[in-house]
């Protein structure tokens, strides 16, 4: 058995490039579900809750739970494992299991057999691997568990249930059956493997009796050795690197041929891709892409594309050469699902077939749909998204952010353009100066003038106004907040204005047209 | 011939049906709507809510929370913000797919593209709106007066809009369609129900409402 502790914060640290020392925390469901040792340090535990883990740790870093990048980080692991020793067996992310008679026959031992598995795991450059080698999968964890930092522990042939009888019974069983035999007097797995075997299944059904055979050092289960998958990914090495975009896209043509083909061959299509690229500066960029319906060839050398663009369009050079490039099928769905009906699937196809048309003119970000998300000011409730990607994030989507109440938000009329970008515009008092707001939140002078270009030459006179209405939010984070006062004009021609005064002058927040 | 024509119509609010001969906005037309982003959602409304996929061009700051008042279904409204000067490439592939598009050209077609688009668009049956000049459309519509309720000097709310749109043949001849919308305080509906016109001023509204009642009964 071979252990990485902290695979996950390992697993995370690696991606993200967080120094080793900094505490660290993976959070899933809102609870801590693992910590890095310097966090432990300051009693973050699995199942704190975020806030809790934030006041024990003040320097805590928390970043979501990834099952995936467990596993793909993982991969690379178990291949150089199984180089070491064949039929390795996945228990868990970071956790691997090997019959130990066939490596420990090779190698001429149990401990130098394990000792090569750890070299060749603390080679990939692994922070720390431990090995324990005992009766059983149960048992070899424990001794793992219980080794120093890269050591090897192996329990003698036969001794497994005294090594494990010092230990609590609660490694083996669920909470309450802990509980119940606690109070039975039953507090280590050394008195739980004392007790008659037709009493304890009698008492304790199924789940007890396979209780006992693991603290009895009994394998109950064996192992099932992993059949190493087909190989689907695509790395692509570029010798000389290639420094234009195009030049990647094109190299990367013929291989998004045989890899599509390659997963239609195994009756598959790709739903969501990932794209890693390696540059010569020695960064990564890596990303996943979905798709609505599955990646053709050509949409991938598409994303390749998109990928080494970034969201600016259309510049074909870049800022470090490409050293290489690969491609992995994150999620793949059998192709009978996706198979096209006998007269075509509708016009839902000619849609996308036009929509991936215009994003191949003019990136990915070029064509969006767009969802209602929440917010005050008008240009914050409108999240888009670009075509073929899932509405991403708490704020997306009319049943979450969008359907609570936000005080302060815009009441009546919703204005038909809204500005992406607010634009600075000129109100103006009946002598020709800026309108301001007090300290009060209220207008001095009244608006008499107002200029949509913020220019003098197109003043047009203010036919009506209300406000102003503070809006006063985020004064609770540390970087202050903002506070910008709403006013509604009507120009001399009928058209009505949102306009908010922030950071001493008016900008137009929408229009009414 | 009648009933013909009435088939090739795309729907339009019952609001806005006095504007158009036949009631509907005809396939493989181009209707120029240059001075209202609101007039362009109301004209995109009833094709989406009868199901019809929209696409809009270069309007980078079309308020969707309005669109989506509007009755616009927001999943299958599709929006290419910035299309720079490959407008024309978008927008002629977006005809090919979607049976509304709306766009805004950052410049001036040229003649001989804009009768490329038109005789892509009459083959594909589909509509385009273009919120800017165009050289050769069925017909103009044009906010003439626009009139703000609720809003008073330095009190009140913005609660709705009234709006006279004015159709004018793109040919030249034909004749001058108005109606009088409103744009009302709850969610933005267009009606041209009496009743749903609060506080026009007797005058000059009065007058518009008159002319449409009658243009609409002469068409009808």
């Amino acid at each position: 058995m071979l252990w990485c502790p902290d695979w996950p914060v390992a697993a995370a640290r690696a991606e993200t490039g967080l120094p080793r020392d900094a505490p660290l925390a993976l959070i899933s469901q809102g609870t801590v579900f693992a910590s890095s040792a310097s966090a432990r340090a300051d009693g973050v535990r699995r199942g704190l809750t975020l806030r809790e883990a934030q006041y024990r740790c003040g320097t805590l870093v928390a970043l979501p739970h990834d099952p995936r990048l467990d596993e793909r980080a993982f991969e690379p692991v178990l291949a150089r494992l199984e180089e070491v020793a064949p039929g390795v067996a996945t228990i868990r992310p970071g956790t691997g299991a090997v019959r130990a008679r066939g490596p420990a026959r090779y190698y001429g031992g149990e401990e130098p057999a394990g000792q090569s598995m750890r070299d060749a795991v603390l080679d990939l450059g692994v922070a720390d691997a431990r090995v324990g080698i005992a009766d059983g999968p149960f048992a070899a964890e424990q001794a793992a568990r219980s080794a120093q930092r890269a050591e090897v522990r192996a329990v003698p042939p036969g001794h497994s249930s005294g090594f494990l009888a010092g230990m609590p019974v609660a490694l083996v069983v669920d909470a309450r059956l802990t509980m119940l035999l606690r109070r039975l007097g039953v507090h280590t797995l050394g008195d739980l493997a004392a007790l008659p075997a037709a009493q304890v299944a009698q008492r304790f059904g199924p789940a007890g009796l396979a209780a006992q055979a693991q603290a009895r050092g009994v394998d109950p289960a064996p192992l099932p050795a992993r059949v190493p998958p087909p190989q689907r990914d695509l790395l692509l090495r570029f010798e000389p690197p290639l420094d234009r975009i195009d030049q990647v896209a094109f190299a990367a043509r013929a291989p998004a041929d045989s890899f599509v083909d390659g997963l239609a061959g195994a009756h598959l299509v790709c739903t969501t891709l990932r794209v890693e690229v390696g540059l010569d500066s020695g960064r990564m960029l890596g990303r996943s892409w979905r798709h609505p319906r599955w990646f053709d060839a050509a949409d991938v050398v598409d994303r390749v594309r998109w990928q080494l663009q970034g969201s600016g369009a259309g510049d074909p050079g870049l800022d470090s050469a490409v050293c290489w490039l690969r491609i992995l099928p994150e999620e793949v769905d059998g192709a009978g699902n996706h198979e096209p009906g006998l007269w075509g699937s509708g016009p839902d196809e000619r849609i996308h077939h036009a929509l991936s048309r215009v994003q191949s003119l003019l990136g990915h970000e070029g064509v969006v749909t767009a969802v209602v998300g929440g917010g005050r000011l008008l240009a914050e409730r409108q999240v888009f998204v670009p075509w073929g990607d899932a509405p991403a994030g708490p704020r997306a989507g009319p049943a979450g952010a969008a359907a609570a109440p936000w005080p302060g938000s815009l009441a009546g009329p919703l204005p038909a353009t809204v500005f992406r970008e607010r634009r600075p515009v000129g109100l103006l008092t009946q002598d020709g100066s800026q309108v301001d707001v007090d300290e009060r939140g209220l207008l001095p002078a009244d608006p008499v003038q107002f200029s949509p270009s913020g220019q003098k030459d197109d003043l047009r006179s203010v036919a009506a106004w209300a406000g102003p209405w503070p809006v006063h939010e985020g004064w609770w984070r540390p970087g202050g907040g903002r506070r910008v006062d709403r006013v509604q004009i009507v120009d001399a021609d009928g058209a009505a204005w949102l306009l908010h005064f922030d950071d001493r002058r008016w900008w137009a927040e929408a229009h009414y047209d | 011939m009648q009933a013909t024509r009435l088939g090739g119509l795309l729907p339009t609010l019952p609001a806005l049906a006095g504007l158009f001969p036949g009631g509907g906005l005809r396939h493989g037309c181009v209707y120029t709507v240059p001075n209202s982003t609101a007039l362009v959602m109301a004209l995109l409304a009833a094709p989406s809510r009868d199901g019809a996929w929209c696409g809009v061009v270069g309007l980078p700051d079309f308020g969707i929370e309005a669109a989506a008042g509007l009755g616009i279904a927001l999943d299958r409204l599709v929006q290419v913000p910035r299309p720079g000067d490959r407008w024309l490439a978008v927008t002629a592939a977006l005809v090919d797919a979607l049976p509304v598009v709306a766009v805004r050209p950052p410049a001036p077609a040229r003649s001989a593209d804009a009768a490329r688009l038109a005789a892509r668009l009459r083959q594909r049956g589909g509509v385009l709106l273009v919120a800017g000049p165009w050289t050769a459309c069925e017909a103009e519509l044009t906010i003439a007066a626009r009139h703000c309720e609720g809003l008073g000097p330095g009190h009140g709310s913005l609660s709705g809009m009234s709006v006279t749109v004015v159709a004018a043949a793109g040919h030249g001849g034909g004749m001058t369609r108005k109606a009088s919308v409103v744009l009302a305080g709850g969610g933005p509906h267009p009606s041209n129900d009496a009743a749903g016109l609060p506080h026009l001023p007797a005058g000059r509204s009065g007058a518009a409402w008159d002319e449409a009642g009658f243009l609409r009964e002469g068409t009808g």
